[in-house]
This record gives C-alpha cells, sequence and structure tokens, in this order.
C-alpha cells in the first residue's frame, strides 16, 4: 500500500516506445507510411477467387510485449519477421484487446470477434460464433475445409462455440498436437516429454479433455501418418509449438484447410520468471513463422492465394508496473499487456506498409469475413479498411 | 456482509495485534467500500507477522483514513465505491479469507470489464496516500546489489542493457575477493545503522557467509521446505476438482509449520519465506526466480536499507513434472540462461528500489561475478556513460556511498 511512489522518470526511455518502434520500423525496414496511399483495394474479388483464397491465422503466443519483438532493442529476437517478413507485409503497430487477458478466453475472443468471458481454465466452448462457424455456414464448407492447431490446455473446445444456430457439427476441426503426442506414446520411452510441457500459467493444471478433439487414427486417415513415424519424427523436434507447426504441415499437404488457424504457446513459459526461456520462446515462434509462409509458398494448393496474418493474443506487463513483475505475467491489464500488433502478408495484401491506425483484436474476425466471403453478424469488430 | 455490518467480533480470528487494530478503528472500516476493504484487510490479518515498515505503513493508513473529514473521505473513495461488485462476492467470507476475495474480485473485474476503472480508482488511491503519509527520513541512502553469473566463465552478449543508461558502466573491475568485499561492505553499514530487518542478503544458491548483522535468506536453506511444498502440491493437484484457483488458495493458506520449519525460528522471516515460495510463480522450481521474486518481495515489503541479492545457476528447463519432482540429484544447471534471468532479474530490483522513498538518493551495483564489468547507479555518477578505472567492488560501493 506504500508502493505507489511515480517514478516514471525513473525509467526513462521505456515510455513512448510505440513511437520509436513506428519510425525504426519504416527506416529498418524500409516500410511506408500507410496514411500516405491512396484508398481502394489491392485483393483479389469475385466469388470465383473467394472459393480458392485461403487464409492461415497465427497466434504469436502466448503473450508478447513490443520490448522483447518489435521495438528496437527486441527486433534482435525477431530475425526472420523483421528481414523477411515484414518487407512483405502491411504491419500494424496498434493492436489493443480489451478483453480479460488469459490465453484460452483471448484467443476464444480473436476467433469469435467478441470479448469472451469464459472461465480461462475450463475446457468450455465461446458463448459466441467462431469464424470458423460463420465460414462454415455461410459459405456451406465441409468439416474438412476448418482447421485449429492448439496447445492442449483447454483449446480443444476452440473450434465451435454453443451459440444458437451455430455450434456443434458447424465448427473447425481441432487437432491438439501434445494431445496427439502423449496417446501415440502411452507406454514408450518418454524422450519427448520435452514436447508435452503445458500450461504455464498454472502448470500443475490441464482439464480434461473432451469434445471435437483429433481422434488418434484420423492421424493415418487424414495425415497420411502412421503413429510409430509420427512419434519418431517428434523425437527430431524441440518444442510444442515445433510439434504444432508441423502438424500445420502435414494439414496443409493432405487436407489443404482454406481456413487453418495455428496457435502458438513456447513463449508463455514467461510465467516461470526464466526471462532466457521467454526470449528463447520468441526466438523459436519467430523462425517458425518464417518457416510456416515457406511451407505456404512451397504447397500449390497454397502458393499464390494463401493470405496469413500474424498477432499476439496480447502482450505482457510492463517492467514499470507495481502492480505486476514486468514479462512474467500478464495480469494488470496496463497498456503494455494490452496493446500488440498484426502482420498481414500474401494474397491481397499490400507489401511493405505500416499502418498506426489503432485496431481492435476483435476486428479480426470481420476482416476474415471481408476476405473470405461470410458475415461475422455477432462480432463487436469492425473489417480493417486497409486489409479490404 | 458488507463492511457497515461489520462488528468487533467478526474479527475473532484474527491474530491478536491484528485483531486490535481493526477494533480500535472499526468505525472508519465500516465506511469503506467493498471493492477496497477487503485489499486492506489482506495486509492487517498479516499484521502480526509484518515487517516493521510494513507496520509502520498500515498504521499511517489506517490513521489517515480515520482523520479524513466526510467531504474527504467522499473524494477518495468516489471512484472506489462506484465499481459494482456482484452478490456473491458479497456472501464470500471477506473479513477471515480477504485474499481469496481479492483473487474473485479480480477475475469478476475482469470479467465485467471494470478493471480498467478499478485500476484507476486505486493508483489514485495510492497517489493520494503516498501525498500525505510520509514515511520517516531515511538514515542512510538506500544501497541495492545484485551479482549475477555466478558459474559462467565468458558470455559474448551484452550485459547490464537496462540499466547503463541509468548509471555508469566500469569495464576494467578487479574481481578478486569482489563477493567477500561487497558482503564486508553490507555487514559494515548494517553495524553503522543497526535495524530490524534493515539489512538483507538473498542468494539464489548457498549462502557463502553467514553474517549475524543481516536477515538472511537462500534457495539452497529453503530445500527441505521447497520439498514438502512440492510435494503437497502434487498431492493437492491430484484431488478431485482441484483447479487453478483452488490450488492457489490452497497454498496460500499454508503455514511456516505446515511445510517443516522448525516452530523455534524467526516467525516474521519463516512467514516471508513461505510466501516467497507458495505466492510466487516459479519460485519453487528456478532459484533465479526465486532470487529475483524474493528481492522483490524484501523491497516492497521490509523496505531494506541494505539489499544484497546473488544470482546462482538455476536447473535447465524440463517438463514440468519432473522440476517438480524435485530430484536435485539429476538437476542439470543452465548457467548462460541463469545469467540473462539474473540480468533482467537486477534490472527489476533497481526498479523496486527506485519505487521506495528516499529514491532520488538511493545507490545500486550490479556486478558479473567473477568478472570486470559492473554497472553503478548512483545519484553522484554520470548516467549512461563508461568507466576504464580499475577498481575493487569494496572500491566501488565506497565510490556510491562515500
Amino acid at each position: 500500500m506504500s508502493y505507489t511512489k511515480n517514478t516514471s522518470e525513473a525509467w526513462g526511455g521505456a515510455i513512448g516506445l510505440g513511437a520509436t518502434r513506428r519510425e525504426f520500423l519504416r527506416s529498418a525496414a524500409h516500410m511506408l507510411m500507410g496514411s500516405t496511399l491512396l484508398a481502394g483495394s489491392p485483393l483479389l474479388r469475385g466469388e470465383a477467387t473467394r472459393k480458392k483464397r485461403k487464409v492461415i491465422v497465427v497466434t504469436f503466443g502466448g503473450g508478447a510485449r513490443d520490448q522483447e519483438t518489435f521495438a528496437p532493442e527486441g527486433q534482435e529476437n525477431i530475425p526472420h519477421l523483421m528481414s523477411e517478413l515484414i518487407p512483405q507485409s502491411s504491419f500494424f503497430t496498434h493492436v489493443s484487446n480489451q478483453g480479460i487477458l488469459g490465453h484460452y478466453v483471448a484467443t476464444a475472443s480473436l476467433a469469435t470477434g467478441v470479448y469472451e468471458t469464459l472461465n480461462n481454465f475450463s475446457a468450455v466452448p465461446p458463448e459466441h460464433p467462431t469464424a470458423f462457424e460463420y465460414f462454415r455456414k455461410d459459405l456451406r464448407r465441409p468439416a474438412s475445409d476448418a482447421w485449429v492447431v492448439a496447445p492442449s490446455n483447454g483449446f480443444n473446445r476452440i473450434g465451435e462455440s454453443n451459440a444458437r444456430s451455430y455450434g456443434p457439427g458447424l465448427g473447425a476441426r481441432v487437432v491438439l498436437p501434445k494431445h496427439l503426442l502423449s496417446a501415440a506414446s502411452q507406454g514408450a520411452a518418454a524422450d519427448y516429454d520435452h514436447l508435452l510441457r503445458d500450461n504455464y500459467e498454472t502448470p500443475l493444471y490441464t482439464p480434461q479433455l473432451q469434445g471435437g478433439e483429433f481422434e488418434l487414427q484420423q492421424l493415418e486417415s487424414i495425415m497420411k501418418l502412421s503413429v510409430d513415424d509420427f512419434v519418431a519424427h517428434a523425437r527430431t523436434l524441440s518444442s510444442p509449438d515445433e510439434l504444432s507447426v508441423y502438424i500445420a504441415r502435414r494439414l496443409m499437404k493432405e487436407e489443404s484447410p482454406s481456413l487453418l488457424w495455428i496457435t502458438m504457446h513456447d513463449m508463455d513459459v514467461a510465467h516461470s520468471g526464466a526471462y532466457s526461456l521467454y526470449i528463447e520462446g520468441i526466438r523459436r515462434t519467430d523462425r517458425l513463422c518464417a518457416e510456416l509462409w515457406k511451407a505456404v509458398q512451397a504447397e500449390p494448393e497454397y502458393a499464390g492465394n494463401t493470405t496469413m496474418l500474424i498477432l499476439p493474443d496480447f502482450g505482457r506487463d510492463a517492467d514499470e508496473d507495481a502492480g505486476g513483475n514486468g514479462f512474467q505475467h500478464h495480469r494488470t491489464g496496463d497498456t503494455a499487456s494490452r496493446t500488440t500488433w498484426l502482420m498481414a502478408l500474401g494474397a491481397g495484401v499490400r507489401e511493405g506498409v505500416v499502418y498506426d491506425s489503432p485496431v481492435e483484436s476483435v476486428d479480426l474476425v470481420p476482416t476474415l469475413g471481408a476476405m473470405m466471403g461470410f458475415s461475422a453478424s455477432q462480432s463487436q469488430g469492425k473489417p480493417i479498411r486497409e486489409l479490404l | 456482509m458488507l463492511p457497515q455490518n461489520l462488528q468487533a467480533e467478526s474479527f475473532a480470528g484474527y491474530p491478536p495485534e491484528a485483531r486490535k487494530l481493526v477494533v480500535d478503528n472499526l468505525t472508519v472500516l465500516k465506511k469503506l467500500p467493498l471493492s477496497f476493504l477487503p485489499s486492506m484487510l489482506r495486509e492487517v490479518i498479516e499484521y502480526d507477522y509484518k515487517f516493521p515498515a510494513e507496520r509502520a505503513a498500515i498504521d499511517r493508513e489506517v490513521a489517515n483514513l480515520a482523520s479524513l473529514s466526510p467531504k474527504d473521505f467522499d473524494l477518495w473513495f468516489q471512484a472506489l465505491s462506484r465499481i459494482e461488485l456482484s452478490t456473491k462476492l458479497e456472501q464470500v467470507d471477506w473479513v477471515n479469507h480477504p485474499a481469496q476475495f481479492v483473487e474473485q474480485e479480480s477475475a469478476y473485474l475482469w470479467s465485467s470489464r471494470q478493471l480498467d476503472a478499478f485500476r484507476t480508482a486505486a493508483t489514485e488511491y495510492g497517489s493520494r496516500l503516498a501525498g500525505v503519509s510520509a514515511p520517516e527520513p531515511l538514515p542512510v541512502a538506500r544501497l541495492g546489489i545484485g551479482v549475477i553469473g555466478q558459474g559462467v566463465s565468458s558470455y559474448d552478449g551484452q550485459l547490464f542493457r537496462k540499466l547503463r543508461s541509468h548509471g555508469t558502466l566500469f569495464t576494467q573491475i578487479k574481481p578478486e575477493e569482489g563477493l567477500s568485499q561487497l558482503l564486508s561492505a553490507v555487514a559494515a553499514r548494517a553495524q553503522g545503522h543497526p535495524a530490524p530487518y534493515g539489512h538483507w542478503y538473498v542468494d539464489g544458491g548457498r549462502l557463502a557467509a553467514r553474517l549475524p548483522a543481516l536477515t538472511s535468506v537462500s534457495y539452497k536453506a529453503l530445500e527441505p521446505v521447497r520439498a514438502a511444498l512440492l510435494k503437497r502440491m502434487q498431492n493437492e493437484i491430484s484431488r478431485p476438482g482441484m483447479g487453478p484457483e483452488e490450488l492457489r488458495s490452497s497454498m496460500a493458506r499454508m503455514f511456516p509449520g505446515d511445510l517443516g520449519m522448525d516452530s523455534g525460528g524467526d516467525p516474521v522471516l519463516d512467514r516471508f519465506q513461505v510466501k516467497v515460495l507458495t505466492e510466487g510463480s516459479g519460485t519453487q522450481i528456478f532459484s533465479t526466480t526465486f532470487a529475483q521474486w524474493a528481492a522483490r518481495e524484501c523491497l516492497r515489503r521490509a523496505q531494506p536499507l541494505t539489499l544484497l541479492v546473488r544470482y546462482a545457476p538455476r536447473q535447465r528447463q524440463k517438463p514440468m513434472n519432473e522440476m517438480l519432482s524435485n530430484d536435485s540429484e539429476s538437476a542439470e544447471v543452465d548457467p548462460v540462461g541463469s545469467l540473462i534471468d539474473a540480468d533482467m532479474g537486477v534490472y527489476y530490483q533497481w526498479i523496486s528500489q527506485q519505487r521506495l522513498p528516499g529514491s532520488e538518493r538511493s545507490v545500486f551495483l550490479a556486478w558479473f561475478e567473477g568478472h570486470s564489468q559492473a554497472v553503478l547507479v548512483s545519484p553522484s555518477l554520470p548516467r549512461g556513460s563508461q568507466s576504464s578505472s580499475a577498481l575493487s567492488l569494496g572500491e566501488l560501493v565506497a565510490l556510491a556511498t562515500g
């Protein structure tokens, strides 16, 4: 209670980071200012085009701050995004999340376009229709056309809501690679335990899985992978997110979904308080995003017609906020924990442009709707004009 | 229950000194909004086990509340009074379990989208309180020391990046006997300015020396306590219906005796150590996290005049179940990762120190143990500069504090 002294002066350069970052991005990555461009869509339009359009959403999770990513001092942690992806992208510097900052509930909010209020630690479905349900219902797409690859801490219910007129049978299929590996490796030597790390926020608690999770027997029928091959490959990987990207690539190859959602989570190891592990997680996610984009270019079904959107689910607490413990958590609801970024690249996206205009995380789903041709009728957000 | 319904008997379960405090001030407590009072009681209920600085702060706060005119009282609490809580929260036994209430209140504020309003109101309250409730002047400028990099023979990365802009980077420090010189300097301060819980030494490994004048805490000494805690956590988590909130509440209820601590010890310090382990995230498994969180809590709570924190290598990351098994025999360490953790840790230590009264005079030293690099933040030294002076660690402390 005696801990409220304002020492903003002492923290000097940490304040005003946003403006510095934007200017740095423009010069370092040779980006244009979005406001200098004329209005008008570069997107490929028309119903025929929409049918071919693929969209991949990658959540750069769980929880990354500006100062470890796009701020000048953080850019060394994201060399692939900086040198390979940013020059090809439209980059939004000011994305805010005004909802609950727990990973499952925030990702559910991203997927519904509504700030959900569900219990972050329960395996419950979102209350509002997800992008997957809008997509499948409005465009009459089969279940195989929308997939989610997610960490297993409760995300198994993220594929479809319990909203009236939507819900069961209309959502995405959800694959939980860790769950899959755990099931595939029962009784075997545990030399892939490092891939089963889970739920850093509450490391001892993982909800029981139920609902539409990917069944083990579908490994072979859909991904054309034998259990032995899957387990053998898993042994060559170093983290749960690597496993997720591996599964995503198999899905792209064998199932070619039009809407693919991948939730990264390695960096949430920050909750353990080990800064080096948090940074390691960010660097790995940076590399995996670049690998995924390369995979897009290599897959005939995706090359040339895919838009990829990368965004953190939210940030983490500021070093200066006395109510938190800096990077370790995302509990204060301060600006650093609520403010992130969005990168869009690929089909229909202007390359090398930075936009400072404020965007909310709930704007993602209506934007996907505008891109793909569905109506996100219950979303609280609005389409991002610069991507239309 | 609402605050206006409080009776003296409501606090029958409180420890004696805490009970006396609330009963003596019951009139003013009954006027406080429910959005605020439990968070105050969360501190008060621990009054008997608080450090002197915390007791003084609570005393000042309560005295200030009692002195407010009705008009000022309304002004101070109008924003907090506008926070709407649920009937369910009103029914929580917040008098006897204020910490659990605050946790549930936090969840409710998030879900009802009142968190920002609460945060603003609480910050305003804190600023007002700081403006009228000044602590006694310090007898000597506060000194913080962070020692990082134990076990690292060489490191190519840049250290102290966040601290450099606030102080002077020394590149030719003489590292010989550096730790013992720092400990001697700290002990000398403790003898020159004796104060209960006023001078601390926190070690993320084993204590390098036992100095009676210092309040000492170490990760190694707490090994049996950590083992007992981890065992209890694993037992708790296997119980049906256990979830994260229940686990946290269960841990928050643990006392030193529950974890095998000797009842003949220092009850205030023992309670502090248990709280570092039960309330800190990751303090049970990573020594670097333990050292950082212990330093933060030490500064926040005890407000020491001197704090030396020495980091030690933590165990390498493994699957959580292996780390929780606490198998120290097979624990492989990660010295370089620990150095990076500690580099951030000392920056947070400095931030925590700067939040305390007297920050304009305070001094902070961070040193890469066994090496010639250190950074010194002091009002007497330029910011963002570099020095190649060949000083010993003892001379460096004298330079900053002399």
